[in-house]
């Protein structure tokens, strides 16, 4: 078990150190500097901000640099945003990101596996084909049409939302739509495949034949084995909601971090970058370690030991 | 059964705890207040260091200078209350109101600004101001403000030409006479800075820290989020301020600008620090009459030919190309913006003698179109160069609103009338400034915005030393022109050696493709009173009130 652990977090260290290196030195390889504009800075200006932030220096120096740094969790100050660093910048607008991605994810299993038990229950009815038409819909409609949509709709038609902004519960409702239709159509499928492959196995059945009522059935027994998939899907969903919902925040105003990636790549604000980008890739493993763990807790069967034999 | 019953309690307890961190509702929909849309979050709020729109148009609202502009244009007293000029104009000393408060209580005095002014020339200011130069006029500034490679380094700050002779004096001396200093007077690298930001280097960078001396005070910086202003209860003119708040946004898409503006969350949309959707103007110029404006803004866009590489070394060739445009056409059905066809460098809103420069000097006179002269003058290029047809060129321009389709629409142009076929490559921004500097195009985009209510603001681009001449082009005349006109204090001889220059530079040698004049096209709502968009396209909203 420890020594599964200890593996896990050289095997995330290793990453991290290769993402690192990897765009440290690419984002470097990229033409420009921070200090390039359409009125171009005086020379002797320009040559004395260069070596205020060290960018006078040798790459390796710099790299070098930037890795001890790193290592004390000192990811400096951004070059565009004077006196701000790149900790408090992903502190702040991380916040947003991460109110609105709990509260999408939520109302997506909430709603997806709802849907899904109600297909499943009502298989091959009315109602079934009603949430899979839902389903694919929201499955091949791109978040950005569905939040433009909405925006369009609800806040300049029908004017019951602001358009833009986040400055009172009412203001999550619509990027939370649009962030969740997607996620909300794939876990309902595959709540509603898993259900019904669960539903004919021998134990439901054995169940149904004690004449234990559907509801006891479904919510007690078929459920927990049915939710399965959806906890693997949970992981990468976590990390891309979070982290993938750029453009829902541009479109809806919202001072989420992908504005600020997005930007600092633009503006050459090489600390904002690299930070940035580990930051992404940290929460991005935490959320395969945490499937991990839950998975196990969910289904006995699977054993950290047993994984990693596999693997 | 209670297992589930600790899990929805768990639940509940989750989002409601996400919930409580939304945040309250503060209601922008308030009497007397002015929303508007920043784009992004500005870099700084330091005088010194500021160098974009975003971060000028709050620092607008926030500070005062010696000098401010009127609704025309016309500088009137700010901070200064009146000014003497020696008779060579090279000593400018500046007479401060005595009532003049920062939003502390303290009084505003001359050493605020000596100390500003020095602070932005101070060669070991750490990062350094990359608008010093706006600040080079003043006498022996920029061998203070240059220490590394410079043999005329001064190193004592008494030198430098800015002096507090007493509290509410300030006397200022000059390099050359600079018939536009008191324009620079108002302009955001010159306000004063309260002597408290020695003690704090990030002073500038939290609302809380900053003591300004302008018409209205900062009270909310939610970083990349919004910005609030409130009136400054010390200002000394505080009655004419009817504003009861400043709300900025940084809503970075542009439709979203619009949705927000149309359903009454913002009072101002579009230039300088938004933007209206280029496909969108046509359509709120009908709808919205009384709120739609296109003002001329002192910015011209133009191509540059890389003068140093065939075929564009040659005058004929780059001619040809300038002469086959439609303009017109360009304006009316490409970027539809109201914008003006450029046959000149220095566009119309940049002040002349008497009246606008280009009102003296027209620019018909620099370049007028004409296909067949123009295909005469390409045959007579390609014969000087010994080419039997035009080789292959590349017009280079970048990502970004609306590039791509001038680019289209002039190639299609050059198609036509020229018969020759012109490659369009589009680049990332600091890709193509990159290029562009080190002259790695054929022709590239460009545009060139005033920095001063004056031509030279334009014509000094170009001489053989200029940091931003990228298009390699070198000639001694012109250079000669530009430093007799530096030097004269006659306004009359000063205008007629920049239009000789000007005309060195296009009618002669066509080094720049001058395409249109920018407006700044941006909507105001109907009940919002006294906003001023200046020459330059920024905007005061300091004087503005809701009705």
């Amino acid at each position: 078990m420890v020594r599964y652990w200890i593996g896990k977090l050289f095997s995330v260290l290793v990453s991290l150190f290769i993402l690192a290196t990897a765009t440290f030195f690419l984002m470097k390889a990229i033409p420009g500097d921070p200090f390039t504009a359409e009125k171009a800075v005086p020379p002797e200006i320009k040559a004395k901000l260069m070596s205020f932030y060290g960018l006078d220096k040798p790459l390796w120096d710099q790299y070098v640099t930037y890795l001890k740094n790193l290592v004390h969790f000192d990811l400096g100050m951004s070059m565009k945003s004077q006196y701000q660093t790149v900790s408090s910048i992903i502190a702040d607008s991380f916040g947003y990101s991460l109110r609105l991605g709990i509260l999408s994810i939520i109302v997506s299993v909430v709603v997806g596996v709802g849907l899904g038990i109600l297909a499943a229950m009502y298989h091959r009815k009315l109602l079934d084909s009603a949430a899979m038409i839902l389903a694919v819909l929201g499955v091949s409609v791109p978040n950005f049409v569905v939040a433009s949509l909405l925006q369009y709709v609800f806040g300049v038609k029908l004017n019951w939302f602001h358009v833009a902004g986040l400055n009172g519960p009412l203001d999550y409702v619509l990027p939370i739509i649009a962030l969740a239709s997607l996620p909300i159509a794939y876990i309902a499928r595959l709540t509603r495949s898993t259900m019904l492959e669960v539903l004919s196995a021998e134990y439901i059945k054995t169940a149904k034949a004690k004449g234990i009522r559907k509801r006891v059935i479904i919510f007690k027994h078929a459920l927990r084995n049915g939710i399965l998939p959806v906890v693997t899907y949970l992981g990468p969903m976590t990390a891309n909601v979070v982290t993938g919902s750029v453009v829902v925040e541009q479109i809806f105003g919202i001072p989420g971090l992908g504005q600020y990636f997005v930007g600092s790549v633009s503006n050459r604000d090489y600390t904002l970058i690299m930070g940035i980008t580990l930051f992404y890739a940290v929460i991005l493993m935490v959320a395969r370690l945490l499937t991990d763990i839950v998975y196990g807790l969910v289904d006995p069967r699977i054993g950290l030991r047993s994984r990693k034999g596999a693997a | 059964m209670r297992k589930s019953w600790f899990l929805t309690l768990a639940m509940l307890l989750v989002i409601g705890t996400v919930l409580a961190g939304c945040g309250s509702n503060n209601s922008s929909s308030g009497n007397q207040v002015f929303n508007m849309n920043l784009s992004s979050e500005p870099p700084t709020l330091d005088p010194a260091l500021a160098q974009d729109s975003v971060s000028f148009t709050v620092l607008t609202g926030l500070y005062e200078g010696l000098t401010r502009k009127d609704s025309t244009g016309k500088v009137i007293p700010g901070v200064a209350e009146t000014w003497d000029i020696s008779d060579d104009q090279k000593t400018y000393t500046f007479h401060l109101r005595k009532d003049a408060k920062w939003s502390n209580g303290d009084p505003v005095t001359a050493h605020d600004f000596e100390y500003a002014w020095k602070r932005v020339l101070d060669p070991n200011q750490n990062p350094a101001s990359p608008y010093a130069y706006q600040l080079y006029y003043v006498k022996n500034a920029q061998n203070y403000n240059i220490a590394a490679d410079n043999p005329n380094h001064i190193t004592d700050p008494e030198q430098v030409g800015v002096k507090a002779t007493d509290d509410y004096t300030l006397v200022v001396q000059l390099e050359n006479p600079t018939p536009y200093f008191l324009s620079i007077t108002s302009f955001w690298t010159t306000y004063p800075v309260h002597s408290s930001a020695k003690d704090n280097a990030a002073w500038a960078a939290e609302a809380n820290t900053m003591i300004t001396n302008g018409p209205f005070k900062i009270t909310t910086w939610k970083h990349g989020n919004e910005i609030d202003l409130v009136p400054n209860e010390n200002y000394y003119a505080k009655d004419e301020i009817k504003l009861s708040k400043v709300h900025f946004v940084m809503v970075s898409n542009s439709s979203t600008e619009l949705q927000m503006y149309k359903t009454g969350q913002l009072s101002y949309s579009g230039a300088p620090t938004g933007e209206i959707p280029t496909e969108q103007i046509a359509t709120l110029k009908g709808s919205n009459p009384d709120e739609f404006n296109n003002q001329a803004t002192a910015s011209t866009y133009y191509y540059n030919f890389n003068t140093t590489k065939a075929p564009f070394d040659n005058a004929n060739i780059r001619k040809a190309f300038a002469m086959a445009i439609d303009r017109t056409q360009l304006v009316e059905k490409v970027t539809k913006g109201g914008q003006q066809p450029a046959f000149g460098f220095v566009p119309p809103s940049i002040t002349g003698e008497n009246k606008s420069f280009r009102e003296e000097y027209p620019d018909i006179d620099l370049l007028k179109p004409d296909v067949a002269q123009a295909k005469a003058l390409l045959e007579q290029g390609l014969k000087e160069k010994g080419l039997s047809s035009m080789p292959t060129v590349t017009l280079t321009v970048n990502e970004g609103t609306g590039h791509k389709q001038v680019a289209e629409a002039i190639v299609d142009m050059w198609r036509k009338n020229l018969g020759v076929e012109v490659k369009i490559e589009t680049q990332e921004w600091k890709v193509f400034l990159k290029n562009r500097q080190s002259l790695n195009y054929d022709i590239a985009r460009a545009g060139w915005s005033a920095d001063y209510n004056d031509p030279m603001t334009f014509i000094d681009m170009f001489t053989s030393t200029g940091g931003n001449n990228d298009i390699g082009f070198k000639n001694a005349q012109y250079d000669e022109l530009v430093k007799k006109a530096y030097a004269s204090s006659d306004q009359h001889e000063r205008m007629q050696l920049m239009s000789q220059a000007e005309n060195i530079l296009v009618k002669d040698n066509m080094a720049i493709l001058p395409l249109y004049y920018y407006t700044g096209v941006h909507m105001v709502k109907k009940n919002v009173k006294g906003i001023v968009m200046d020459y330059q396209g920024m905007i005061d909203y300091t004087r503005a009130s809701v009705e």
